[in-house]
């Protein structure tokens, strides 16, 4: 599905204001205090509390193949964070993963 | 080799490594922010304004999918929270540099001249102010141009692209990619593994609210988990 206008136009200044906001929080406005541990503790987990979220759905049920688990996207998916997981390299991953999906596909 | 002294170039060397990360990263979000249906101005502005890569997927992912734009919003910015962290650990070595020169190291301070800065600061906490600053604009000089040349190059390739190249995948497999490293810890596993279970368990809410709520729970188990492992070993 294509990214509808209206919607991009309000997403673009918002997150880019509220990305820049938060990236100035205490290097511009709050100045040197020490974050609370509970919310230090808290923010570190952001990151991997929603990316592999966000794509577990696309990688069980892909919007490609009507919502049908699909042996090749599925490899792709184990391929890409195994190699992840072992080289700690986030290309070698994206490589290997893209590799695995096209031979797959292509079999 | 001669010791580099000016630190406006020692900070361009220590992030040019990085430069490997950011091209092919740059180039696959101009692919997808194309064949998702983005103009080439709205990529480069989306580039231009937002700069944060993972957060710039997520959006494209989520407004793809028609979720609301409290929702894609949301989301967004929630991937981008882990930048106070960054601002907090910056402070201390930045935050006496004039107000003006702060509004801009704060556009800049991204992952890249975060963690090259945060090297180079905790090995060096003593180096006057001015060449903190001048390291620190040293480690996005290579970054910055390229990140915005790659998004470029990706959204005029990406227009060449055919849809039937299952490039409905790149996003998914660069999200794996980036978060599989990310697993360096017993707590970060759990976090993923929440992540990954309730969202699954919750895609039947609407509005892809079901991902925000799986996010708070994982976050909340990875903070869990952390702290009961700091108890056991504490005992």
């Amino acid at each position: 599905m294509k990214i509808d206008p209206t919607t991009f136009w309000i997403v673009l200044p918002v997150l880019g204001i509220g990305t820049y906001l938060i990236r100035l929080s205490f290097l511009g406005l709050l100045g040197n205090r020490p974050l609370p541990p509970g919310l230090r503790r808290a923010l570190s987990y952001t990151a991997v509390a929603i990316l592999p979220g966000l794509v577990a759905p696309a990688v069980l049920w892909p919007a490609a193949t009507g919502g049908e688990t699909d042996p090749a996207r599925l490899a792709a998916a184990c391929v890409t964070l195994v190699v992840g997981l072992v080289t700690r390299s986030v290309i070698g991953a994206i490589l290997a993963g893209g590799i695995t999906l096209y031979a797959v596909l292509w079999l | 080799m001669r010791p580099v002294r000016s630190p406006f170039l020692r900070g361009c060397v220590a992030s040019a490594p990085f430069v490997i990360v950011v091209v092919p990263f740059g180039l696959l979000f101009g692919v997808v922010a194309t064949e998702a249906g983005l103009d080439l101005l709205q990529v480069m502005l989306f580039s231009f304004s937002v700069f944060a890569g993972a957060s710039q997927f997520a959006a494209v992912q989520l407004m793809q999918d028609q979720a609301p734009v409290l929702v894609v919003l949301a989301t967004s910015l929630a991937v981008n929270l882990r930048m106070v962290m960054y601002s907090v650990a910056m402070t201390p070595h930045l935050g006496a540099a004039p107000f003006n020169m702060r509004l801009l190291m704060a556009y800049f301070l991204v992952d890249q001249s975060f963690a090259a800065s945060q090297v180079e600061f905790e090995r060096r906490p003593d180096q006057p102010l001015a060449d903190k600053v001048a390291f620190f604009f040293g480690t996005v000089t290579p970054i910055a141009p390229m990140w915005f040349l790659a998004t470029l190059a990706g959204a005029v390739v990406g227009e060449a692209i055919p849809p039937e190249y299952a490039l409905d995948f790149a996003v998914p497999i660069t999200f794996l990619a980036i978060c599989a490293p990310m697993l360096r810890s017993i707590p970060h596993v759990v976090a993923a593994a929440v992540s990954i279970g309730a969202a699954l368990m919750l895609t039947g809410l609407p509005y892809g609210t079901g991902l925000l709520l799986a996010a708070v729970l994982a976050m909340a188990a990875g903070a869990g988990a952390e702290v009961a492992l700091m108890r056991r070993r504490g005992a």
